[in-house]
């Protein structure tokens, strides 16, 4: 009898307890992590989507990629500057207040050497504190679009900074570490309770977060755990292991949402998918040309546009998922247009012809470096080019690797010929101009170099008459479209995979939204 | 029985060999033998009798990818086996891929074998305190499960090597790693077989007349230590092979664009939910007929070489 109910108090301990843990948490999984935790490291959309659920920007963009206010309430502009109204109120996750000398300073850390957002911090020539909520950055001329250049730039707190040693940032390519690689300080919405790169991370609701009640969201807990292997990952949502799948193979979906209790969402992603060939050095480094560089050849760019065949990839490779292109950047964008944006086909025999006529009939070698964790069949669509190179006597090594190792090399400006990808979190050409067609740009690894682009990518910054403005971007398209910098190869297609308790709202960023997810 | 040896033909004193008359009686050591010799004959041959060369990436067509075997629907009489998912023929991938494995599985044996009998032989002929610290490395590493070792012999490996190396080098990074996993058995059974003949009367009369230990050892001890040792080599390269499978399979061995066949085996399982099952299941079907022709092998030579078995 005593044993008896011993066991009832016992179970009846237990089902309390069960129904004290039954909180929402969300499990999810992609095929890489976050690069770092440092908010102003690196601007690769898995880091920055990571980092997005500790850190706030001042302005920030909800599912359908609509301008919403985070930690400005309101913005105003004048021709030499935008003024933002702070929220009040919002503390750190360790109890500091969030003012305008943490804005200032988390503009110039953006601006650092070190950082990979000076690109788009530059656009902000200084900040000015007017009181401790409110805050004026300076631009060089007026500028229609600094809102949309703000989404990514997270505040970080000015003292935690310096009282941990990280008020520059890290230099992701020098593999330097620092405090902020594996600690976090922000304003978001939860906070870092544990993280182990490439295995486990665990964010944990915040509960003096400013915006608690005011958003559709209700996690209380997030464990994102990285699954490298494509069927390991469908596995693992097939069997309820993870609640949601960012990245599924394409050739499982169907799969996917045959199973009971699963589903798929999809939706035409804001990311366009190409290679990079490098035609600013005078002899590449993996090639057996020597004293010459084959891609300074127009010609020679122009066969491996027309050598690779972007209906095949699509077919086979991409299940249909994707959208073959001649263009960096997808619908959505502002310059993208129907002008510039169809593929320059596939022809074999003229690619031979033009390798022919540029004295390299025989072909030559390269290496190709293309990263195997970051985008929808990364490394199986460098193998795919790598055999339709061959029959245009290309002969390509093919160097897949992890993207931790494979961007510093882009970086450094140290690959011949690369697979990229490049999302638009700004919705404008400047922001692919100044990364990737601007001869400075820290992406453009291709040292393509055009005065009159970059030229544009200046003016554009500051030209106010939409008109005339998009008239500037149109050209320089024009230009790059003649040119061949870069093979583009498709815009890709989202594909979200996860159960029916969940509800993701998919957004063509690629960026998982905890704040406005719903659990059942 | 009254004709001595000397009449018999060369080829007759062959066959009247204990071996060859167990081999001819038992019927399951000619089938593993005959299958194992197709199999590392056509591995061997594979350049000639191959549709296709897998490795040339001229001859693959990404619009012929994922294509079933001949005789489902969608197939096509051009690829017998279907086609992996970037066009390349199945059959030619496993024929080729059947070549790597076996030529990987050979080598580690043979490093395995050279390091472990050698070691085996020094520790049985000095014994104290070379003994025990040559059986003590041994038996530590026997604790540890054989594929453990071979996958941290293979990281460290990977990792000393720069990265435009690694794949060039990963085949022989893989052979050491399985090789110095091996080593252990060898020399168990070396070291027992030296233990046996250096108490016996030759080998104490070769000490007598001053013959230095090398000598010893490598004329007088090792050849009758050839025995069991041929037995566990042959059961060690099935091992091998499964080895270098696993190491693959992980992702640890040898790269997708020279494919063994437990490479190919990990490619294809990526595709096993989408149905496409042929990419993983013919590798996995040559690997398992492979190591079993092998294993029967190993058996058989087991047993007839063991008197006491017979």
């Amino acid at each position: 009898m005593k044993i008896a109910k011993l066991l009832a108090t016992s179970l009846v301990a237990m089902t309390a307890a069960g129904a004290v843990s039954a909180e929402n948490v969300m499990r999810w999984t992609s095929q890489g992590d976050a690069l770092t935790m440092d908010p102003h490291s690196q601007n690769e959309g898995p880091t920055i989507a990571m980092n997005g659920q500790i850190y706030e920007s001042l302005v920030t963009r909800d599912a359908a990629l609509v301008l919403q206010p985070e930690l400005a309430e309101s913005w105003t502009s004048a021709p030499d500057g935008w003024t933002f109204n702070l929220r009040k109120g919002v503390k750190f996750h360790d109890g500091s207040d969030f003012t305008a000398e943490d804005v200032v300073f988390s503009f110039n850390r953006a601006m650092h050497e070190a950082s990979d957002f000076k690109e788009q911090a530059k656009n902000v020539a200084s900040v000015e504190v007017i009181d401790d909520y409110t805050v004026k950055l300076m631009t060089n001329g007026p500028n229609p679009i600094l809102p949309n250049q703000l989404t990514s730039i997270y505040m970080m707190d000015k003292g935690w900074s310096e009282a941990n040693n990280v008020v520059n940032p890290q230099d992701f390519k020098a593999n330097e570490e620092s405090f902020a690689v594996r600690n976090t300080n922000g304003t978001g919405p939860f906070i870092l309770e544990s993280r182990a790169p490439d295995e486990l991370t665990v964010l944990n609701k915040n509960p003096n977060w400013w915006g608690n009640g005011q958003f559709p969201g209700n996690l209380d807990r997030i464990e994102y755990r990285p699954i490298s292997n494509a069927a390991t990952r469908v596995a693992a949502l097939l069997s309820g292991e993870v609640d949601f799948v960012l990245d599924p193979p394409l050739q499982d979906l169907k799969r996917i949402e045959g199973a009971a209790g699963l589903q798929v969402k999809t939706v035409a992603q804001i990311r366009s998918i190409f290679f990079g060939m490098d035609q600013g050095v005078d002899e590449l480094r993996t090639s057996d040309v020597k004293g010459a560089n084959p891609f300074k050849d127009q010609r020679v760019r122009e066969a491996f546009n027309l050598a690779i065949d972007k209906k095949a990839i699509q077919r086979v490779v991409m299940e249909g998922l994707s959208f073959p292109t001649g263009m960096i950047t997808p619908p959505g964008v502002l310059g993208n247009t129907p002008e510039n944006d169809p593929s320059y086909g596939f022809d074999v025999n003229k690619a031979k012809e033009l390798m022919a006529a540029a004295g390299y009939g025989d072909g030559f070698q390269i290496q190709l470096d293309c990263p195997n964790n970051r985008y929808n069949n990364d490394e199986k669509i460098c193998q795919a080019a790598v055999a339709m190179l061959a029959k245009i006597g290309v002969k390509v090594n093919l160097d897949a690797i992890p993207k931790a190792q494979h961007f510093p090399k882009i970086q450094k400006r140290t690959s011949d010929f690369y697979m990229l990808g490049w999302g638009v979190p700004t919705l404008d050409s400047h922001y692919v101009f100044s990364y990737l067609l601007a001869s400075e740009g820290s992406w453009n690894a291709t040292g393509y170099n055009n005065a009159r682009v970059n030229e544009i990518t200046d003016l554009i910054t500051t030209e106010t008459d939409i008109e005339k403005r998009t008239a500037l971007i149109d050209e320089a398209w024009t230009l790059v479209r003649a040119e061949m910098p870069y093979v583009p190869i498709h815009h890709q297609v989202l594909a979200w995979g996860m159960t029916d308790k969940v509800d993701v709202p998919i957004a063509s960023d690629d960026a998982f939204r905890p704040r406005y997810t719903v659990m059942k | 029985m009254s004709s001595p040896d000397i009449q018999k033909s060369r080829w007759q004193r062959f066959t009247d060999n204990d071996i060859v008359y167990s081999f001819v009686t038992t019927p399951s050591a000619m089938v593993a033998a005959l299958i194992a010799f197709i199999a590392i004959a056509a591995a061997f041959a594979a350049p000639l009798i191959a549709p296709y060369d897998p490795f040339d990436p001229a001859q693959i067509s990404l619009w012929d990818g994922k294509m079933p075997p001949a005789w489902v629907e969608g197939g096509s009489p051009a690829y017998v086996l279907g086609t992996d998912n970037q066009g390349r023929d199945m059959l030619s991938t496993i024929l080729y891929g059947g070549r790597i494995s076996i030529v990987v599985g050979i080598t580690a044996v043979f490093l395995g074998m050279l390091l472990g009998v050698t070691l085996g032989v020094i520790s049985g002929y000095f014994g104290g305190m070379v003994d025990t610290v040559i059986m003590r490395m041994a038996d530590v590493q026997l604790t540890i499960p054989g594929i453990l070792v071979a996958i941290l012999i293979n990281g460290i490996g990977r990792a000393a090597l720069p990265l435009e190396l690694r794949e060039d080098f990963a085949i022989y990074v893989v052979i050491v790693a399985i090789g110095l996993t091996d080593w252990p058995q060898f020399a168990r059974v070396a070291r027992g077989a030296t233990l046996v003949e250096a108490e016996k009367e030759y080998v104490q009369s070769a000490r007598v007349i001053g013959l230095p230990g090398w000598i010893i050892m490598i004329r007088h001890i090792l050849p009758n230590t050839m025995r069991p040792i041929l037995v566990i080599a042959t059961i060690g390269l099935a091992l091998a092979i499964i080895a270098e499978a696993t190491l693959s399979f992980l992702g640890q061995g040898i790269p997708p664009t020279t494919p063994s066949l437990g490479t190919l085996i990990r490619v294809g399982n990526e595709y096993l939910f989408s149905g496409l099952w042929w990419i993983t299941f013919f590798p996995a079907i040559s690997l398992v007929i492979l190591v079993f022709a092998v294993n029967l092998l190993g058996d058989w030579m087991r047993d007839a070489l063991n008197p006491k078995l017979r």
